[in-house]
């Protein structure tokens, strides 16, 4: 192998800016999709665990649509297709005076493939926790409603910190995908290097260490949210 | 709203028949290869020797936490730098797939290896088998059993991936469509019949693999 590596290209003007700002850009959208994906969640992973209903179908039908079409190809269904098949005035909207238009379609096709997969860890913890929980709540004097809304799903949730802290990291990935769409964040930057100076495999070591400092810092933050009152916690209460 | 031209499909059915060949040439791919190195890779994990160990679990820290896009982009630059010629982005592609799959692969075998219980293995070596024939016999039987329905289900999502490919600019489904879509200015026709065929094609695998997972518990 004769790559010349030469690191002192990231620490020129402009390739250090690039790739700060590209960082700034996968926190972004990975923070703001993560907001998205987790209120989606939340409501139709608590729709899909209701006894019976309309709604409880509606959230599975979101669910099965959203988990099994590719995030990439969802990302394209809103960049390029919402715009044509909405009525002319909201798609001139769209493509004219929507401010940061990719960054806004980015995190809103990454939240809502995440929310589907979040729903279904929220569904899953509900399951959990509910089949053993919901007689003893119900044996206290609650009413169904009550005992659902007061102890399964608060419970649920809290057993579930752990998972939903490899959604948020597998979010955290899913950012990449942005670049398709024009959205400069610290992988599309190093590619941007790459075309400039052929000294890629810096730029690319570089994207992955922060991707991997970023997966570091939320695991250390989740495990710190799960003993105090995640599922780590819980386990520790009934021990 | 743009009038539908559905013609547009009919016309370019073959050239997005070829994208479709090469996501399922993706797929194959990505799983034997990456079901092989991932074999290796569980091993290595086992392993008692640190030495052995730690590369293996390093290595599959590294890719879990990366992008697959990222992925492809390292393999696509490194891969003919390495050997000191251009390769294709077919081939440098199919290679950062199988190596990407094959940490997760890893995952789901050491998982299922794991899962057999610890007796077991006692067992068998107590009764005089050999390490090898307690492997062979008692542990990767009762393994196979458990990884099988996460095998399945890590396919369709090894199917769901191909998609990225397009970053590398290589003909997959995504892509051929997405040059129709472009030629034709048929955004909307073309993207919304991806949409559909991912959609029926992993819907019913999912759906297939639950009443599989279903009726083995029951």
């Amino acid at each position: 192998m004769n790559y010349r590596w030469n690191w002192s290209i990231l620490l020129q003007e402009p390739y250090t800016e690039w790739l700060w700002s590209g960082l700034q850009w996968t926190v972004a959208i990975s923070l703001v999709s993560w907001a998205i994906a987790l209120s989606v969640g939340l409501v139709v992973g608590v729709v899909r665990s209701l006894p019976s209903g309309i709604l409880r179908m509606i959230a599975g039908i979101y669910i099965d649509v959203f988990r099994n079409i590719p995030p990439l190809v969802q990302l394209f269904l809103w960049y390029f297709v919402l715009p044509e098949i909405v009525p002319e005035t909201i798609g001139l909207w769209i493509k004219r005076d929507l401010p940061y238009p990719e960054f806004v379609t980015a995190v809103v096709a990454i939240g809502l493939f995440a929310g589907s997969r979040v729903a279904e860890q929220v569904r899953a913890g509900i399951e959990a926790v509910g089949n053993h929980l919901m007689p003893a709540a119900l044996a206290t004097g609650l009413r169904p409603m009550q005992a659902f809304r007061l102890v399964v799903v608060p419970l649920g949730l809290r057993a579930i910190v752990g998972p939903l802290t490899s959604e948020f990291l597998v979010t955290v990935k899913l950012s990449s995908l942005s670049l398709t769409i024009g959205v400069l964040e610290l992988t599309a930057q190093s590619r941007h290097i790459e075309n400039y100076t052929f000294q890629g495999l810096e730029a690319f070591t570089v994207a992955t260490i922060g991707y991997l400092v970023i997966g570091l810092c939320v695991t250390g933050l989740m495990r710190l949210i799960d003993d105090r009152v995640g599922g780590a916690a819980l386990r520790k209460a009934g021990s | 709203m743009s009038d539908f031209d559905w013609g547009v499909i009919a016309r370019s059915w073959s050239f997005l028949a070829e994208g479709m060949a090469l996501s399922a040439l993706l797929v194959a791919v990505a799983t034997s290869g990456g079901l092989v190195i991932g074999f290796g890779l569980a091993l290595m994990r086992l392993s008692s020797n640190r030495l052995i160990a730690g590369p293996a679990a390093a290595y599959v820290t590294v890719m879990r936490s990366l992008p697959l896009v990222l992925v492809l982009f390292w393999f696509y630059f490194l891969v003919p730098l390495a050997i000191g010629r251009p390769i294709g982005s077919l081939a440098s592609a199919l290679i950062a797939f199988v190596m990407f799959e094959a940490a997760f692969y890893c995952e789901i075998i050491r998982a299922g290896i794991n899962n057999v219980r610890q007796g077991q293995a006692e067992a068998g070596l107590a009764t005089g088998l050999r390490r090898s024939q307690v492997m062979r016999h008692i542990v990767m039987p009762q393994a196979l059993k458990a990884m099988t329905p996460l095998v399945l289900n890590q396919i369709i999502i090894v199917f769901q991936d191909t998609s990225l490919v397009y970053v590398v600019a290589l003909h997959d489904f995504l892509t051929t469509a997405s040059i129709v879509a472009a030629r034709d200015g048929r955004p909307t026709e073309m993207y919304t019949l991806v949409a559909v065929v991912y959609l029926i094609i992993c819907l019913s695998s999912t759906k297939a693999l639950e009443f599989y997972r279903k009726g083995r518990a029951g």
